[in-house]
């Protein structure tokens, strides 16, 4: 029960600090206007640049594959960005002294970090949840060859980054105690996550020690993942209409579906459980951090 | 009445800084225990390390013969805490407020309610349950503040400057709640202030300077022994005082006479009777005490200065 308080708690001063809120809440939308303003065009000609000689493609065909991009970047990057938004709680509370109040008491550590953990989950699998919303709106009017299953996939690719997000964050956050510190992480986090995980370029057009190097990093996967989920259906229907599988395949490989780690092809399966795993250490490592810390006794 | 609290030798140093050195001192049980230094004295990082908040570096700390270090989590239950700074969420209703507050010592439901009723009866609060706790005056959020220490109804109450900044009437009724705790649930009250009319009612003094008792005892035991009296004479001129042959300071309507004790004092008016028509004998206050014992007067622009909570 004081767990469920402490969240309760947490999760009501987010959606209250409209500062907090209206900033994680903006972040999806802002991308989602930049990405169609400024990429959609971009990644339009590098799609019919790709495609063999003597092959065109449905202008509605185009539009659900560059949509489809859209979506998957600005999904993949908003929900480790919108994360570390709302898990700014977590710092503001040692920077005011409000931490002071909860060390005071008998309550464990653990559950301390929990609260934290678990009211940031809720907030933003909330908005993820609500920007992959507006992002399948987006898809639908830009052109849709999503399954249902694709679409129950993505949202659990979206919780699971999540996941991976909030732990990430949690961990990161441990070792902060001033606004200007988050703030600055935000900051950092915002300009550099939507590179290494490959939301902004994909990360087959890097050099290869690059490409070699992202792929030790958990969130390429959660790119990925989103990326295979949004595309799958119309990459299916860019086959049926006679495109070579060879092609489809070089298609995927230059749209990060298909991410290697050397020279093994990763399957879905297998960045699944990557992800999941990462989400799993990141968190047990913050809950140990915090339980370590503890008491100075 | 027994100790409840028990500090032996205590020691603390941050870099080449001595905080607290050699710290040795007993508080009683349903005592208001004065706690009183500048800033630096070392005053917050002993209640740090009481509350289980700072690694000490030698010496016991004992609370309701309970260790520090292998009881803290049982200790951190006998203790409420009033910080300096109020810690309430600026943004959630009081009642929230208390309701998250209450959850860390296992206070919920029907048992939250029933406290909270009393709480708010006691500090005169339940048309504020509603109200934001950013949108309260001073006075107000510090009741609440007071209430929030209360809620796990603690053996100790700390209080680190409960009423800097709040006006005389809201001063008043929080002490006056504070002096009911006392009597009813016998709670001992840890104070450190720097109003020195609310240590002269303290049961026991402590002053601190650079990390070590300066003085202690009883705020009489601590006039007697620091300060002298004062005779306040009242329809004589200046030259009549001055015959006394004493320290003397002038005020709008009368002089102030420094004497060393009451025994002096009592010897000056049976010397010079006449003088002595309309005059009236003072201790000296609190306030000269710590200016004999530290030789630093006690400021509440000193004690601003400091904008953390616990911080010495």
């Amino acid at each position: 029960m004081t767990a469920i308080l402490l969240i309760k708690r947490n999760v009501k001063l987010f959606f209250k600090d409209k500062g907090m809120f209206f900033t994680s809440l903006v972040t999806p939308g802002i991308l989602l206007i930049l990405y169609a303003t400024f990429l959609g065009n971009i990644y339009r000609d590098n799609f019919t640049g790709a495609l063999p000689e003597g092959f065109s493609l449905s202008g509605g065909i185009v539009d659900g594959l560059v949509g489809a991009q859209l979506i998957s970047s600005i999904l993949s990057v908003s929900c480790v960005t919108v994360a570390f938004c709302s898990n700014f709680l977590m710092v503001q509370d040692k920077a005011n002294g409000t931490i002071k109040d909860f060390r005071i008491s008998p309550v464990r550590p653990g559950i301390l970090a929990m609260g934290y953990y678990a009211a940031t989950l809720l907030s933003t699998l909330l908005i993820c949840f609500a920007a992959a919303g507006i992002c399948l709106g987006y898809v639908a009017f830009a052109g849709w060859y999503l399954s249902l299953k694709d679409v129950c996939l993505l949202f659990l690719d979206v919780a699971l980054l999540v996941f991976f997000g909030v732990a990430l964050s949690s961990l990161i956050n441990f070792f902060l105690s001033t606004q200007g510190q988050i703030s600055a992480v935000g900051t950092i986090i915002s300009a550099g996550y939507g590179f290494i995980c490959g939301a902004y370029m994909p990360i087959s057009s890097f050099g290869e020690g690059l490409q070699k190097a992202l792929s030790f990093l958990p969130g390429t996967y959660g790119t990925s993942l989103i990326r295979n989920h949004t595309m799958r259906g119309v990459l299916a229907e860019i086959r049926a209409q006679g495109v070579p599988a060879s092609v489809t395949e070089e298609l995927g490989n230059a749209l990060d579906c298909n991410i290697y780690f050397f020279d093994h092809k990763v399957e879905i399966l297998e960045m699944y459980g990557i992800l999941a795993a990462a989400a799993a250490i990141l968190l047990a490592v913050y809950i140990l951090l915090n339980a370590l810390r503890k008491n100075v006794h | 009445m027994g100790n409840i609290i028990e500090i032996d030798h205590l020691m603390k140093r941050f870099g080449s800084v001595e905080a607290v050195r050699d710290l040795s001192f007993r508080v009683k049980e349903g005592e208001l225990f004065a706690f009183l230094g500048i800033n630096g004295a070392g005053k917050s990082t002993t209640i740090n390390i009481m509350c289980g908040q700072l690694a000490r570096d030698g010496g016991t700390v004992t609370i309701r013969g309970m260790d520090l270090d292998r009881d803290v989590q049982r200790i951190k239950r006998e203790l409420g805490a009033v910080f300096q700074n109020s810690v309430l969420d600026g943004a959630l209703n009081v009642y929230d407020n208390l309701e998250s507050r209450a959850a860390l010592y296992g206070l919920t439901g029907a048992a939250f309610k029933r406290r909270l009723k009393e709480l708010a009866e006691l500090l005169d609060f339940g048309d504020l349950l509603k109200r934001p706790a950013g949108k309260l005056s001073g006075g107000q959020r510090r009741r609440i503040d007071i209430a929030r220490a209360l809620l796990h109804e603690p053996k100790i109450l700390i209080l680190d400057e409960p009423t800097t900044g709040l006006d005389p009437q809201t001063r008043k009724l929080i002490w006056n709640v504070i002096g009911n705790l006392r009597k009813k649930e016998n709670m001992t009250v840890f104070l450190t202030t720097h109003y020195m009319e609310e240590a002269a009612e303290a049961d026991f003094v402590v002053i601190l300077d650079r990390g070590q008792i300066s003085a202690e005892g009883t705020p009489l035991e601590l006039k007697n022994t620091y300060t002298g009296d004062f005779i306040t004479l009242y329809g004589v001129d200046e030259e009549q005082v001055k015959s006394l042959g004493m320290e003397y300071e002038a005020l709008r309507d009368a002089y102030r006479v420094s004497v060393p004790d009451t025994a002096a004092a009592t010897r000056m008016i049976l010397g010079k009777p006449e003088l002595f028509r309309d005059y009236e004998i003072t201790k000296g206050k609190m306030d000269d005490v710590f200016l004999a014992v530290t030789g630093k007067k006690l400021t509440e622009e000193e004690e601003n200065r400091d904008d953390g909570n616990f911080a010495d």
